[in-house]
């Protein structure tokens, strides 16, 4: 009766350390430019290898441009960190997805780009130095975010030394409303648990609702666990899973897929299984949601009002008063991807609502693909003509204004409709910076009617 | 590896709940491929709009324990926030709680975060408030904390506070120690031999 997560964890333990924690093997290693310079560098200093080059994989997004992806990047920092991971991957012999270099095509957010090559399976412990790597738990792996040191230890030995995390069970019943969407449930799971409520745990996500979503839904929520305080989140694998997975770069094909698909069965959570803690949800009471402060946690249904006793500090960067609603705020900049909603059917859903609108004239709306195949995916589906027609900036694949670590960034005390994942103070570049959460659909609604709106009346317009 | 058994010296109290890793170290100095000078630009922007920020207050420069609040370090897991820490010179932090990702960076940089409730942290900030120069004493071995007359209890985790007065808190070397049965688990993993 053990979980997914205690079959998976026990079948990569390889011993308890000295000093009590366990020493878990890594089945998958993904790196990007921003946390790995250091450990690289660590390796060269103690003299060490890396032991499994084939299983850690390499691309860029943090800081690479979105506007222009041709090398030499203008930014001389990208480019200088852009070489850097060349430089390193090519000693050690790994795989990296870049621009201007074999295989530049599968470049983009780490997180996109793993489960869309078949990188991410089920039954795996994966390990990234981002915190979004919860993402990966959508395919039913073990997935953790971890810091530069760490990388330096799954580059040198393939291994990560933890401590065991307890599970809670997340049961999400009952049908999503139209214009409800994954973004939704999980920021409603977070604003309920609390942005620390994880802390120590893993979530297991089900119930019909979750049963029902699609893998990429699936990962917008396991996405955002990290939010909640929880460093994995994943969801049992199943039919859907296994679908998903066929016919993927590096996922097995023919007999070896159906062996693969006999495995990712029995790593799921038994029907017995035994959890520390459950908590279900009733998805049919979840509303298109926004958050209004300066944390994931801090947020309010499209039709609810700020509480009276929300934080006075969110309240004041904010510009928010208690009993307002958000609905009505002006929005200067819309902003459509990331890790969390940077996806094909994220841009699809978006796409449809914005066809044959514009983007009001004093928003700067720009939508950034997860990946660039998700950008070639778009086009060959004519999205980005849509989107340039109503007003959209067209974008290379990459993080962006998620955490604006290259020129997409707000100023001043710019409020952004964000499709992104934190509204931290100063995340999206400018310190004084204004981020408002919700789902892309929403952000599309946001971005034509030039101020936060319920995106169900959008749906049930026709537009002109 | 160095045993860490005890943390003497002047403190930092920084209240405030659910700091997050892009407040302590924003994102736009982590373009870089070091992470030197880090120091400089600990809670940057905090210390932009709020004069009376605490790590603008001389009386605390030189401070190598941090008194925080609750969900300290949530959000990235960029190590570059613990690294500012400790090139600032903090050596032990003491705390309602910890982001787990952020509570792990630090033990890898051998720095502790010591845990205890809401009543004995506002203690603690309230003393070192009242008498910045005060010498405080963090005894990983007892999770005992004293701030002049001010007696506390903290803890850490069993397995932390083991690596720590062990000398085994950096585990590189243990990971690589035993390298045959690393490679006996993966040999037993279907996916790393292809299903």
């Amino acid at each position: 009766m053990p979980t997914l997560f205690h079959k998976v964890w026990n079948a990569h333990a390889v011993r308890v350390l000295p000093s009590g924690q366990t020493q878990l093997f890594v089945g998958l290693h993904l790196v990007h430019e921003v946390t790995s310079p250091q450990a690289f560098d660590m390796l060269r200093q103690h003299g060490w290898g890396v032991p499994y080059p084939d299983r850690t994989f390499a691309t860029v997004d943090h800081i690479v441009p979105t506007s222009g992806l041709k090398r030499p990047f203008l930014d001389l920092t990208a480019e200088e960190m852009t070489v850097a991971l060349e430089r390193n991957c090519k000693q050690f012999g790994i795989q990296l997805y870049a621009p201007g270099a074999p295989g530049a095509e599968n470049q983009g957010i780490v997180h996109v780009i793993g489960p869309e090559l078949g990188l991410t399976q089920p039954g795996m412990t994966i390990a990234c130095g981002d915190s979004h790597t919860s993402t990966h738990g959508a395919l039913g792996a073990i997935a953790f975010g971890i810091g530069t040191s760490q990388v330096r230890d799954v580059l040198a030995s393939q291994c990560l030394s933890l401590d065991p995390l307890k599970v809670r069970r997340i049961d999400v019943e009952g049908r999503l409303a139209p214009g409800v969407y994954a973004k939704d449930v999980i920021l409603t799971i977070i604003r309920k648990l609390g942005v620390n409520g994880g802390n120590g745990f893993a979530y297991e996500y089900g119930g019909g609702t979750i049963d029902r979503m699609t893998i990429e839904e699936r990962m917008t929520v396991c996405n955002m666990s990290i939010e909640g305080g929880a460093r994995a989140g994943y969801v049992n694998p199943d039919e859907t899973t296994y679908a998903f997975l066929r016919g993927r770069k590096f996922v097995p094909s023919g007999a070896a897929f159906d062996r693969a698909v006999a495995w990712w069965r029995q790593i799921a959570s038994d029907p017995d299984a035994r959890y520390d803690d459950r908590v279900s949800l009733d998805a049919a009471a979840i509303e298109p949601t926004v958050t209004w402060g300066i944390n994931p946690g801090q947020s309010v249904g499209i039709h609810e009002r700020i509480a009276p006793d929300a934080d006075e500090e969110a309240l004041a960067f904010m510009g928010f008063e208690r009993g307002q609603p958000v609905e009505g705020t002006r929005i200067d900049v819309a902003f459509i991807g990331s890790c969390t909603n940077g996806r094909l059917s994220d841009l699809e859903e978006a796409a449809r609502l914005v066809k044959g609108r514009r983007v009001a004239p004093h928003v700067k709306a720009l939508v950034v693909p997860g990946s660039q195949s998700v950008r070639t995916a778009a086009e060959a589906r004519g999205l980005h003509e849509i989107f340039t027609k109503a007003g959209f900036e067209w974008r290379g694949a990459g993080c962006s204004m998620c955490l604006a670590m290259n020129p997409d960034r707000l100023e001043g005390q710019q409020v952004c409709a964000s499709s992104s994942n934190r509204n931290f103070k100063g995340r999206q570049g400018s310190p004084t910076g204004r981020t408002l959460l919700m789902s892309p659909a929403m952000v599309a609604a946001a971005a034509i009617a030039g101020e936060v709106v319920d995106v169900r009346t959008l749906m049930e317009e026709v537009p002109a | 590896m160095s045993k860490i058994t005890v943390i003497t010296g002047r403190a930092l109290p920084l209240r405030g709940d659910d700091l997050d890793t892009d407040r302590i170290m924003p994102a736009r100095f982590l373009r870089a491929v070091t992470f030197e000078n880090l120091e400089q630009h600990l809670f940057e922007d905090d210390r932009a709009a709020n004069p009376a920020h605490p790590f603008n207050n001389p009386q605390y420069a030189g401070a190598s324990i941090l008194v925080v609040n609750r969900n300290f370090g949530c959000g990235s897991s960029r190590e570059h926030a613990p690294q500012g820490l400790a090139r600032f010179g903090i050596r032990a932090l003491v705390g309602e709680s910890f982001s787990e990702i952020f509570q792990g960076n630090s033990v890898m940089l051998g720095i502790p975060c010591f845990v205890a409730d809401r009543a004995t942290i506002d203690s603690l900030q309230d003393t070192i408030e009242k008498t910045p120069e005060v010498v405080v004493e963090a005894r990983v071995d007892t999770g005992i904390v004293t701030a002049g007359t001010l007696k506390v209890s903290a803890s850490l985790p069993h397995a932390v506070r083991d690596a720590f007065l062990s000398g085994q808190w950096n585990p590189t070397a243990m990971l690589l120690n035993r390298f045959d049965e690393v490679k006996a688990v993966a040999s037993r993993l279907p996916y790393v031999s292809g299903f």
